[in-house]
């Protein structure tokens, strides 16, 4: 039934059609073929800071990427899996980076104790804020995250609090570079593998259902507000995890930790990366936090490049690179017809 | 017919929306284990109806009880929990999963793990298998692997089931039906009679909104008519289309 | 007396930065974060206009209000029309445009409180006994004539009442013949003006700063939740609760607390009622 006109077709590679049932995978190509990227990405991180050793400097930036890169997974989860669009990722930065410098500085909690407890504590105080607009329109999470950084500072500056302009210092940093960069490594391998593995289980699904058709999952029964709380949670304990962190390697907590940027990188990175498979949230902040620390010295230019490159993968519905490469990988395209 | 005890029960229902008066004064009783059809021509309310019994839409005044308990304003969950399921008229399902697979979320929600008899955080395979069993029920025939199909790949008649699969996944005691005949062929709303008598043989209580009145009257034990938002006829069906106002709301023909 | 009156004036004031916003809303359910970008935009133009190219104070105004609506209009028809319906890109993009502008200024040079736009009245009057000057009370006449006109706009005007129409349900008012687009880039548009009608009243009584771009949509932010996101009656409201809230804080506390006051309200508000005074839990309803 052709009609004349010459179109393109996807085709899945022969590889990939031999190895997609569990049982075919018989030879050592296939498996590869399989796990490829993935070891690719891990070794890749794995051996980041060896590669780096004689630059320490990069070696501080490896720790910046991967908390961006626990951001980045928190916004994809929330807006692509759940259907919440948080603008105000630096809330959870900061949250989590001023509960550590509390435990840590005036409750003398290690640091290995302050972190977690940071990241729980923040993660409480995110949900509980967050919380009373998960019962109304989309639109009200997303208007309220967007304020609280906002707000944050603007009452620390004014009231003075935990320090005001300057902030808490004096918290403990790491016992060596080597482990300040590979705690944060491994916590962002398990974090990501981790939220991959859950979204395939049978609560994943139900979150997807809740961002694409609500009506149905309440009709079925299942309290949607309960659901979003618990993804609410999952996400602002990874956020503020990432923020203990990072106030540990400053060994200072402060207004900048509610900075602009720990908001939009993120939400840059999920749509240039890909979003929906959190992988593609990690290769996009793989692509921006380098370029951030190239484009220092423009100023706040460079929040102007992520607006304006983010804006066009949307409007021109790029479904973003890890999407892109990864049909590639899978399938090829050819004209056929006519 | 008569001795059944009443399972659901709605008085003096209303709800206005700005200007307009969706339902008012509605009241009726559904027995146990019979099938009320509710007819009315576009615009009668009800759709608002199911809303509102369902908890989709609060009422501005009126009571629904279910087996004795007062469920208005109740959340939708909520009352999804206690036995009252329903249909969408505007179908939504997952297209790029199995069919199965759609029906993993009433299977997960507390009232199908407590009904069901497996326990919630049972392993992958037992909720898998009461899919495919609901389904099979349902009419997708296991041997083609029907259910294993996208959910993109079915027909429509296919979906419609898939929608009442959705409900019985929670054991309901009663479902409302919003409209599951349209936008089918008449075979296939005949192919979908016998499910519809098989669902009543099994206990479960329907209430059914349709605008496909005849395959509608070879199932429904008794019929209720709106127009407007009020009640204007209910009993059964041979009475019901004999009645004048309804004549005049189907057809607008006065009966002098 | 001193309390009532600035608290009026405050309040006006307050309810004009958020014009913008809600009416966005109202009309096309999108919530314009680009508000505060667009509001600092636009008294950046009038000063570029009146300090650089040398033109008329009211030319410049001119300028700026027009200027600022014809960005607003090529937002919506450049890149919020062809996402469309796509909610999450629809918040993402506004909020991404709004930043870009902000910073973008930022970095261009807005730096440093060198910029300032005269008043139009000079002197002060005395009300009761108390000096007030003469801008602030333009503000507040402003303020009432304008949303008295927006009222009578939707009332009487076709435009306005297509517009209103589409606010109520968009699909009625599209099988009605009226353009949802073509009325959308008009509320865009409208909305933009207003925006930059407020600032230019506005910003003279301090300086243009960038960080105004924030705090105007945090105000925005704010009022919209009080009052119930989209409805009018419930902006001017909540505007009012902010600003004698405000001018009470100032009076008896300190002007610190004044942004706080805000932050506190809106916690309030969430915790008590989250979808505002009057807004309606159409939450469920809407899309059934």
């Amino acid at each position: 039934m052709s009609d004349g006109r010459a179109r393109k077709e996807r085709i899945d590679r022969g590889i990939k059609v031999r190895s997609d049932g569990l049982y075919a995978v018989s030879s050592l190509r296939e498996m590869l073929y399989l796990s490829g990227p993935r070891i690719l990405l891990i070794a890749g991180l794995l051996l980041l800071p060896l590669l780096l050793d004689p630059h320490p400097y990069w070696r501080r930036v490896i720790n910046i990427l991967c908390v961006y890169a626990l951001l980045a997974i928190a916004f994809d989860f929330l807006a692509n899996c759940v259907g919440l669009v948080c603008l105000g990722g630096s809330m959870f930065i900061g949250l989590g980076g001023y509960f550590a410098a509390v435990f840590n500085v005036h409750l003398h909690l290690s640091v290995y104790l302050s972190i977690p407890a940071a990241a729980l504590a923040g993660a409480v105080a995110s949900t509980l804020l967050i919380l009373p607009c998960l019962s109304l329109r989309g639109v009200y999470f997303a208007i309220v995250t967007l304020m609280y950084p906002l707000l944050f500072t603007r009452v620390i500056e004014a009231f003075d609090l935990l320090g005001g302009s300057n902030g808490i210092t004096g918290l403990d940093s790491f016992p060596g570079s080597n482990i300040e960069n590979y705690s944060i490594l491994l916590t962002l391998l398990a974090v990501l593998f981790g939220l991959r593995r859950l979204l395939n289980e049978d609560i994943g699904l139900v979150m997807h259902a809740v961002k694409d058709n609500d009506q149905s999952v309440r009709a079925s029964g299942i309290d949607v507000v309960r659901i979003k709380t618990l993804a609410v949670f999952i996400a602002s304990f990874i956020g503020c995890l990432g923020g203990a962190y990072l106030a540990h390697v400053y060994m200072w907590a402060g207004l900048s930790l509610f900075a602009l940027d720990f908001s939009i990188i993120p939400i840059a990175a999920v749509t240039i990366g890909g979003g929906g498979i959190l992988f593609g949230a990690v290769v996009g902040c793989l692509i921006l936090v380098p370029l951030s620390e190239f484009l220092r010295f423009f100023g706040t230019f460079r929040i102007v490049l992520y607006c304006t490159a983010l804006t066009a993968f949307i409007v021109f519905k790029s479904e973003g690179l890890m999407p892109y490469c990864a049909r590639k990988y899978q399938q090829f395209e050819r004209w056929a017809g006519a | 017919m008569g001795g059944r005890v009443s399972i659901l029960t709605v008085e003096g229902l209303g709800k206005t929306f700005g200007g307009l008066k969706a339902l008012s004064g509605v009241g009726f009783s559904v027995k146990k284990g019979e099938i009320l059809g509710v007819i009315g021509p576009n615009g009668s309310g009800k759709t608002t109806l199911i809303n509102c019994i369902t908890g989709f839409v609060r009422p501005d005044e009126g009571k629904v009880l279910f087996k004795g308990g007062d469920i208005t304003r109740w959340r939708p969950h909520r009352i999804a929990r206690v036995g009252v399921a329903r249909t969408f008229q505007v179908m939504r399902p997952f297209y790029s999963l199995p069919a199965y697979k759609n029906l993993i979320i009433p299977l997960w929600s507390p009232r199908a793990r407590k009904e069901g008899g497996w326990r919630g955080g049972g392993k992958h395979g037992d909720r898998d298998t009461v899919a495919i069993d609901i389904l099979e029920e349902i009419g997708f025939e296991r041997d083609s692997r029907v259910p294993y199909k996208l959910a993109s790949t079915l027909p429509t008649g296919y979906l419609k089931r898939l929608e009442l699969a959705r409900c019985l996944a929670l054991r309901p005691e009663i479902i409302f039906c919003d409209e599951v005949f349209s936008g089918l062929s008449a075979s296939e709303v005949a192919s979908m009679l016998p499910l519809i008598e098989k669902l009543k043989m099994g206990g479960i209580t329907l209430v059914m909104i349709e605008h496909r009145l005849r395959e509608l009257f070879r199932v429904a034990d008794r019929v209720m008519a709106l127009q407007f938002g009020e009640k204007i006829a209910e009993g059964h069906y041979k009475d019901v289309i004999e009645d004048p106002r309804v004549k005049e709301a189907y057809l607008g023909i006065e009966e002098k | 007396m001193e309390i009532l009156l600035f608290g009026i004036i405050n309040s006006v004031t307050l309810s004009l930065t958020a014009l913008g916003f809600t009416l966005v809303y109202s009309i096309s359910r999108l919530p314009n974060f680009a508000h505060g970008a667009l509001y600092v935009t636009s008294g950046y133009i009038v000063w570029l206009c009146v300090n650089t190219l040398g033109m008329n104070y009211f030319a410049g105004i001119a300028v700026g209000i027009a200027a600022t609506a014809i960005i607003g209009a090529l937002m919506y028809r450049l890149i919020i029309q062809r996402i469309r319906g796509m909610q999450i890109s629809e918040i993402i993009a506004t909020y991404a445009i709004g930043l870009a502008i902000i910073e973008g200024l930022r970095w261009g040079g807005l730096r440093g409180s060198t910029f300032t736009l005269p008043s139009f009245l000079a002197g002060s009057m005395k009300i009761g006994g108390i000096a007030v000057d003469n801008q602030r009370l333009f503000v507040l006449g402003s303020g009432v004539v304008v949303f008295a006109a927006l009222g009578l706009f939707v009332k009487y005007t076709k435009t306005g009442l297509a517009l209103k129409a589409i606010a109520q349900d968009e699909r009625a008012a599209m099988m009605l013949g009226i353009d949802s687009d073509r009325k959308a880039l008009v509320s865009f548009a409208l909305g933009s003006g207003l925006s930059a009608f407020a600032a230019v009243l506005i910003l003279p009584l301090g300086s243009i700063v960038v960080e105004t771009g924030y705090n105007v949509l945090i105000y925005s932010i704010a009022i919209s939740i009080i009052g119930g996101l989209g409805s009018w009656g419930g902006a001017v409201v909540a505007s009012f609760l902010i600003g004698f809230a405000q001018i009470l804080t100032e009076v008896f506390l300190s002007t610190q607390y004044t942004m706080v006051i805000s932050l506190l309200a809106i916690i309030f508000t969430l915790l008590i009622k989250p979808s505002g005074i009057f807004g309606k839990q159409k939450e469920l309803d809407d899309r059934v």
